[in-house]
């Protein structure tokens, strides 16, 4: 198709402002799928997706639609992760795109992603095209909705679209909006081949299926094509669009959106953002912007019990052919035995990953803290990155230690300022500013330890501003850092699974609530049962677990037997869930406890 | 089958009212009595051929005392009819003390019951209120004096304690009074409180559990050398005997797992490795039971293992013990070290329980079988 036929584009939102929804809703309108066959959110397939609500994995779709004089054009919708661990899949999405919609809810108005999301889309140069959604609401503020969409997106509020992507009001206009506002792509199909890749796919037959962005020149199966990152060729076998299932085509060429099939196995073998040519006539540079993902959150994963360790290595296996940005080795822990240490994009992005080897490779695990990567600058000059509590260095040969930071951006209501405040400066914020935004409302810039971030602070934010408090940060430079390694011990045995790199300051906190946890989590032994949180030698928190004193049923007699019975079974069937430490049983939710701190 | 040393149960499933801290299963309603007799009877048919003879009989609940005795006769003439009972059968019968007169007593004799069990509780009144109790302690007393008079061979007295805020004292007035009257066997109960019950919501209340654990654990110490000082035999966690021929035959063979058969709602049987119980309704089980049909709720086969398991757990609960041949590879470091703490002694290839070891029959179990672990701790903890 020839490219003024073609519109890309990409809809952009905070969280639960109806981006799924209204994507929903557009390919409904087109016919690409009967009402009677629609599921909500037809786009978010994984299933953690659709109960959270939340889009993970961005997927890709082309609408046909018909204009009232007749003309065919392609839409390619592309989605995009809606979680601040994928802001760099966001860019790469956004990058295949010349323009967006802006979706806002007409209630909540303005947030924290919004503005975010309309950053990035500036940064790429897009059309951009405010969608004020969920007009239908009782709660639904339209006029100060323009009101910020004039004074905080700086936008034309005359531009913006009403619309209730639920009750299908306003679909057709948005439609309109996109073929007239949104220019078509530019880009000549008579350069040499340069295809950017958004994102990759494992399919258990085809092998990866690789979505792409064709910017100049053409692909078509057959045809030698090099990724320029690796300098790797492949031959191609197929490609194609992407309506609700992959459509082959003879040839994708400059302007359009789809997928590429070349014989790839797994999806590590591709990179986001890196740029397709053709092996025997290669474009001169990639297309800009590509960055190799790096995992910033760190944690280890053991198997609950030991003998499942093959299982959760096959699971992690077949799990990484779908997740390019998880990267895994192994490791073993003299408290949980065989295991793997991961690392991840953020938070949100270790819990999927959690979720999914539990739900989908049934798999029972145990997780560690997770921890940031701290450089170590060691007294005789050298340096290390550590990222696991285990590898941290001897205290007296470290000279300093540097920690990531993060530029965060808090949007609160104005009466939760103080509060928001107090939580950024226990998390050890820095050139900290607010922003008068609106009547009401608050903007809150600051620095801060991305350790800080990941430990609970969405839960904190969240239930200090009764969830009307967003946030958005990313990744800016690397501060010194005052830390230490806390380790527990119970009944005077290190468990080394528990160990957590902490802050100075928050040390003692973070001590005496994990002695707290375990006391609450760990059973009755015969023996007491002391557990201690230390830095080094010296302890610092302490608690006890008392011995049992009496064991004893009073009455057993004929009906009782198998009762009794039952319940030893399934002491003896629960004890496999422990891991033993020393002669200490630990039990699994206790590691999940010791992870999941409220202040 | 089992030709020689099965038990009889016949689970009389009657109160007046419900005891707020009974599990077993009984309702308050006499309606049904007369269906109930009919249904037992029947059942009882079925098992002709599949046990044929027993040398006990125990009449439990409930409250079996609400059967007249033409209603007991009815049920032993049946019976004896079905089956061989043997002439010197130990026949029990549980009683509760408003039950009980001399005349009543005569009658049950004539029967050939020769053993009471009588449920006294307490003979401390404030105690028996709080258990909901329809006696008092005064008819308690009256009642057991009246059934060691009779001439039973055996009387047996039921006795819960360790009550929330029950002092040692008073306990021991208790008794004190029941020692009095030398009755043959003695159950002494640990009040247990189940949690999510009505009592433990009452009684738990705020109060720390570790507590209530240390005060059960001397009362149950300071009764276990009662009795003894009393020459009685601590023969079963909760139970004592003056002499080993008084202890209960047909509870001992639940803990030396040998077969019995039990009849009416909810009752439980076990021979060889099966183990199976009745529903525990009684229009259920006398709608199917009248139809020709089983009135057995589930069945269980038992594994070796877990015929291991319930040798191990049952066995412990007696002073006899269990064979250390049970243990094919019991760490010798282990039991030295259960018999270093004074829960566990040996003697004669036997390994039992001090009287520390029975208040931890429930973990020694998987103490021993190395399934939890186990450590040196000082005494006196």
């Amino acid at each position: 198709m020839a490219s003024e036929h073609i519109r890309n584009f990409s809809i952009i939102a905070h969280i639960d402002h109806g981006k799924s929804t209204l994507a929903d809703r557009l390919i409904q309108q087109v016919g690409l799928v009967s009402a009677r066959d629609f599921r909500e959110q037809l786009l978010d397939t994984m299933e953690i997706e659709r109960e959270r609500g939340i889009t993970i994995k961005s997927q890709t779709v082309n609408l046909p639609y018909r204009t009232a004089d007749g003309h065919l054009l392609e839409l390619n919708l592309i989605d995009t992760p809606g979680h601040v661990d994928f802001s760099y899949e966001v860019s790469r999405a956004l990058a295949c795109c010349e323009g967006v919609l802006l979706v806002i809810d007409a209630s909540q108005g303005v947030q924290a992603q919004t503005l975010a999301c309309l950053y990035r889309a500036m940064e790429h140069d897009l059309a951009i095209i405010p969608v004020i959604n969920k007009i239908d609401l009782p709660t639904a503020n339209i006029e100060r909705t323009k009101e910020q969409i004039e004074q905080e997106l700086a936008l034309e509020s005359g531009r913006a679209l009403l619309c209730s992507a639920k009750e299908t009001i306003g679909i057709n206009e948005i439609f309109q909006a996109i073929i007239q506002r949104i220019p078509p792509p530019s880009g000549s199909p008579d350069k040499p081949l340069t295809a950017l890749i958004f994102d990759a796919q494992h399919d258990p037959f085809r092998g990866v299926i690789v979505s792409v962005r064709v910017f100049d020149g053409e692909v078509r199966a057959g045809d030698e094509i090099m990724l320029m990152s690796t300098g790797k060729v492949h031959l191609v076998e197929e490609v194609g669009i992407f309506r609700l299932k992959r459509e082959s085509r003879p040839v994708l060429s400059s302007g359009s959106v789809g997928y590429i099939i070349a014989g790839l196995k797994e999806v590590s073998e591709t990179r986001i953002g890196d740029t397709i040519t053709q092996a025997h006539q290669p474009a001169p540079v990639p297309l800009p912007g590509f960055r190799e993902m790096k995992p910033v959150v760190f944690c280890s994963l053991y198997p609950v019990s030991s003998e499942d360790y093959p299982a959760l290595a096959d699971a992690l296996a077949k799990y990484v052919l779908n997740d390019a940005a998880f990267v895994y080795q192994k490791e073993s822990s003299a408290a949980l035995g065989q295991g793997f240490r991961c690392g991840f994009l953020g938070l949100l992005h270790l819990e999927v990953v959690q979720e999914r080897l539990q739900r989908e490779y049934n798999q029972s695990i145990i997780l560690t803290v997770p921890s940031v990567r701290y450089r170590f600058l060691l007294q005789d000059g050298s340096s290390v990155l550590v990222d696991n509590p285990s590898h941290y260095p001897d205290p007296a040969k470290i000279k300093q230690v540097e920690e990531p930071y993060v530029r965060l951006t808090v949007f609160t209501p104005e009466r939760y300022l103080g509060a928001v405040i107090k939580l950024c400066l226990e998390r050890r914020a820095v050139e900290l500013k607010h922003n008068f935004l609106r009547p009401g409302q608050r903007e809150i810039f600051c620095q801060l330890p991305l350790a800080e971030v990941i430990f609970d602070f969405h839960d904190r934010l969240k239930s200090i501003t009764q969830g009307y408090g967003s946030f958005d940060y990313e990744l800016s430079d690397s501060r010194l850092a005052e830390v230490v390694k806390l380790d527990v011990l119970v009944n005077g045995e290190r468990v080394d699974a528990l160990s957590i790199i902490v802050h100075r300051q928050n040390a003692y906190r973070r001590a005496v609530k994990i002695c707290e946890k375990l006391k609450q989590e760990i059973p009755r032994h015969q023996f007491p049962v002391v557990i201690q949180a230390a830095i080094g030698s010296r302890v610092i928190a302490r608690s006890h677990i008392p011995a049992f004193r009496k064991d004893v049923t009073a009455k057993c007699y004929g009906g009782d037997v198998t009762r009794k019975r039952k319940l030893l079974e399934k002491q003896k069937e629960g004890k496999k869930k422990m891991k033993m430490v020393g002669s200490v049983m630990i039990p699994q939710k206790a590691f999940v406890a010791a992870m999941k701190i409220e202040e | 089958m089992n030709r020689k040393t099965a038990g009889l149960y016949i689970h009389v499933p009657f109160c007046r009212r419900k005891c707020p801290y009974c599990d077993f299963f009984s309702i308050p309603e006499l309606t049904l009595l007369p269906a109930w007799l009919q249904a037992v009877c029947r059942e009882a048919k079925y098992y002709q051929g599949k046990f044929k003879c027993f040398n006990t009989v125990y009449f439990g609940g409930g409250t079996p005392s609400l059967l007249s005795p033409s209603n007991l006769d009815f049920l032993l003439e049946n019976l004896r009819r079905i089956f061989l009972i043997t002439p010197e059968a130990e026949i029990t019968l549980e009683m509760n003390p408003e039950d009980v007169s001399r005349e009543k007593l005569r009658k049950l004799q004539g029967l050939g019951i020769n053993r009471i069990s009588l449920g006294l509780q307490s003979l401390d009144d404030e105690a028996l209120t709080f258990l909901g109790r329809r006696h008092t302690a005064f008819q308690a007393e009256k009642a057991l004096g009246q059934a060691l008079e009779a001439g039973f061979s055996s009387v047996s007295v039921d006795l819960i304690y360790g009550l929330p805020g029950q002092k040692k004292q008073r306990w021991e007035k208790v008794l004190s009074r029941v020692a009095a009257s030398r009755p043959h066997h003695v159950s002494c109960y640990l009040l247990t409180i189940k949690e999510g019950t009505f009592f433990a919501r009452k009684i738990l209340n705020g109060q720390p559990p570790l507590f209530w654990e240390k005060v059960q654990r001397d009362l149950f110490l300071f009764t276990s050398r009662w009795w003894k000082n009393q020459g009685y035999l601590h023969y079963e966690v909760s139970n004592f005997a003056v002499s080993s021929k008084h202890r209960c035959a047909h509870n001992l063979k639940y803990w030396q797992r040998q077969p019995y058969l039990g009849l009416g709602p909810s009752a439980h049987s076990f021979s060889q490795n099966k183990r199976w119980w009745n529903v525990s309704s009684v229009k259920e089980y006398c709608r199917l039971v009248s139809s020709g049909f089983h009135p057995v709720a589930e069945r269980e086969r038992l594994e070796p293992a877990q015929e291991k398991l319930e040798t191990l757990f049952l066995g412990l609960r007696t002073a006899d013990g269990v064979s250390l041949a049970l243990f094919s590879n019991l760490p010798e470091d282990k039991k030295t070290l259960l018999e270093k703490q004074g829960l566990v002694k040996t003697r004669d290839d036997r390994l039992f329980c001090t009287e520390q070891g029975f208040l931890f029959t429930d973990a020694l179990p998987l103490w021993l079988t190395g399934d939890f672990p186990l450590k040196v701790v000082a005494k006196g903890r």
